[in-house]
């Protein structure tokens, strides 16, 4: 191994793919054959954390910087000055293999720039997730990016050793995606999608009936989403996310706050800030949405284009809508509970379980892990202690900001904007 | 009312489950269930040394098991996390459970109950740190080696992910804290008792016991580490949440170089 050479690549490649937020290694269930080795895990580990505190489970690469577009909101984009690297196939397999026989990853993720044209690149991603499965017998989790605009044969062979494919749609409406990446077209992205989709609908049912049929992308796909690049509003992000988790299944949407990488006119000038807080509350949503029942005109409408970010999206909910309130929780069903602030999915769960042999009060909730500090104003148990008083939304609002200290409150906080 | 007894066990689960069965059997008031060597009188209780029988703990076992596995499992987990008084909240724990209609393991609105489930949960995620944290070192014998340092006795729970994960290379993780391994011989897993000299942790200084092509991919890996993190998002208290100080020296990427 030609070390030096290797780490250079290695420092280039990987700083170019880290904008790049998945890093799930779960939902697979793929198991270790004949003795070779890894296993896909399928909750998933993180083997470490950035200083930025995300979880680092993946070798996340790039094949290559090389690219023949000029996105805007990209760093490696062809007219950004930085320097190129691509590595070899081999280089990669050998790189994934030795870090997984020491216990630092999952397995691979790998991107790529695109160059020369898109199948092009699509057979390279392809033959490093052939080689490292059929040649080095390695059962561990890949991730393969689909390129937009790769063709259907080679997205179904890409699914054959691949756990997860991945388009990144980045810019979340269609009019955006014309001001910052004018080369490309929105239906690049969907293509490879919509193969992907179709592909698995097909293994799903093919198994029931043949159960040796070969695993295809068990592991689904995803997409990413920037946020706060192109003016969109939080109700087009949720909208376009509720669009593609419907039509084409996926497992995971990511919202990546944007972190200025150009000096462009058509982006946030660079130095500013990343919207972090933002893109906390969009990922609160999308839980919502995925695991409490909520539908995304409940949270995101007209009236309210955009999220609270002095609050979390639940207890904004609640605040508007104070007529479903106080609930009962030796009492209501199981969609109520969770609809309460401050009660998440596993508290209900305990609560719905717990609850079967005795009435539940403050005392037990507290223990269980609920968050009364805003629970209570929404609710009841039994004691005979609750909130009588007759309080509007703001006032309840006002009294739980004063009692609880947010992580992000210097962020948003009124007060201090006054002496700067 | 009959006097009460501290029954003393050799430190082993089977051990525990021996001590139950024998309170059960012989219908003693326990005062309480002490480890070995660890044992403090009480004013008005006799001991009671118990051997180890593994019928007698397998029948306490199964008799768990048969009202869920979920229990069972809280209860091998809650006796690895080596909590002081542990066997007694164990102890009542199981006489609950026995006592009561099945699915009693999830009334959490009962103390003991909450609190096993609890300490379980803590060695679970201890566990589940350890096989992520473990960091093998290629040796010249070519086995893959690791020291970990676990607050829960967790290597009996961990064995099984890494011996279905890397079947085709011989590895060895030990617990510098408990002073054993575990071997896995390319085919079986085995425990290993041994009193390892030097604690090879991430210093800077190489050991030759490990080939140098180790310490380049030790390297490649600190340079991944660094390059994949984005510095306008800064935020070093989730790292710390999410790392906790204490396992930093066995990890090869916060090496200081």
């Amino acid at each position: 191994m030609d070390f030096d050479k290797i780490r250079e690549k290695l420092n280039i490649l990987a700083d170019a793919a880290k904008y790049d937020v998945s890093c799930a290694s779960s939902g697979s269930d793929r198991t270790n054959a004949n003795k070779g080795l890894g296993n896909a895990s399928h909750m998933g580990i993180c083997h470490s954390y950035t200083e930025d505190g995300r979880c680092i489970s993946l070798l996340k690469i790039l094949l290559t910087n090389h690219c023949i577009f000029d996105c805007a909101y990209c760093v490696t984009r062809k007219s950004n000055d930085v320097k190129r690297a691509a590595f070899k196939i081999q280089e990669v397999v050998d790189l994934t293999i030795n870090f997984y026989r020491r216990n630092y990853i999952e397995g691979l993720f790998l991107s790529s720039g695109i160059f020369k044209n898109a199948d092009y690149t699509m057979e390279r991603l392809v033959a490093v997730a052939k080689k490292l499965r059929e040649e080095e017998n390695f059962n561990g989790y890949i991730h393969l990016k689909s390129i937009p605009g790769a063709s259907d044969e080679l997205m179904y062979e890409a699914g054959l050793y691949a756990d997860r494919l991945s388009v990144n749609i980045e810019v979340p409406t269609v009019s955006g995606l014309k001001l910052l990446a004018p080369d490309k077209k929105h239906e690049d992205f969907t293509k490879p999608m919509l193969k992907v989709k179709n592909e698995i609908v097909r293994f799903q049912t093919e198994r029931k009936i043949i159960k040796s049929t070969p695993k295809y992308a068990p592991a689904g796909q995803s997409t990413q989403m920037i946020v706060g690049a192109s003016g969109e509003t939080d109700k087009d992000i949720m909208y376009s996310a509720t669009y593609y988790y419907k039509t084409y299944q996926m497992r995971r949407v990511y919202y990546s706050g944007y972190v200025p990488v150009a000096d462009d006119t058509r982006l946030p000038a660079l130095g500013s800030q990343v919207p972090m807080l933002r893109e906390n509350r969009l990922y609160q949503t999308d839980w919502l949405l995925r695991f409490y029942g909520f539908a995304v005109n409940e949270i995101l409408n007209k009236e309210h284009p955009n999220l609270d970010m002095d609050v979390d999206p639940k207890l904004s909910w609640a605040l508007r809508n104070l007529h479903h309130f106080p609930v009962d929780v030796n009492a209501a069903d199981k969609r109520l509970l969770a609809r309460i602030p401050g009660i998440g999915m596993l508290s209900v769960e305990k609560i719905m379980k717990a609850r079967k042999f005795r009435r539940l009060n403050w005392d037990h909730l507290k223990k269980i892990g609920v968050a009364l500090n805003r629970a209570q104003y929404f609710m009841v148990c039994d004691s005979r202690h609750w909130e009588r008083r007759d309080l509007d939304a703001e006032r309840i609002k006002g009294m739980i900001l004063q009692a609880s200290s947010g992580k992000f409150r210097n962020q948003y906080s009124n007060q201090l904007s006054l002496f700067n | 009312m009959n006097a009460s007894t501290t029954l003393i066990y050799d430190g082993s689960f089977n051990g525990f489950l021996t001590a139950v069965f024998v309170a059960f059997d012989e219908k003693i008031n326990v005062a309480d269930i002490q480890r070995n060597g660890q044992c403090q009188n009480g004013l008005f209780s006799d001991t009671d040394t118990i051997f180890t029988h593994v019928e007698k703990a397998k029948r306490v076992w199964n008799g768990i098991k048969g009202k869920s596995h979920n229990a069972i499992s809280n209860v091998y987990f809650a006796f690895l996390s080596e909590t002081e008084g542990v066997e007694m909240m164990l102890y009542t724990y199981i006489q609950k459970l026995m006592r009561t209609q099945t699915g009693k393991y999830l009334d959490y609105s009962d103390s003991t109950v909450l609190h096993i489930s609890q300490l379980a949960r803590k060695v679970g995620r201890e566990k589940h740190r350890m096989e992520a944290f473990v960091r093998f070192q290629l040796t010249k014998d070519n086995i893959y080696f690791a020291n970990i340092e676990p607050d829960f006795d967790v290597l009996p729970l961990i064995s099984k992910h890494f011996r279905d994960r890397y079947a085709d290379q011989q590895w060895l993780i030990y617990d510098v804290k408990r002073k054993y391994g575990i071997h896995y011989d390319l085919d079986h897993v085995e425990m290993v008792s041994l009193d390892l000299r030097e604690v090879h942790f991430n210093k800077v200084h190489k050991s030759d016991a490990f080939l140098s092509e180790e310490y380049d991919y030790q390297t490649l890996w600190n340079d991944y580490f660094k390059s994949t993190g984005i510095k306008s998002r800064i935020n070093p208290k989730l790292h710390t949440q999410h790392v906790p100080k204490r396992y930093w020296k066995y990890l090869s990427e916060k090496k200081a170089s």
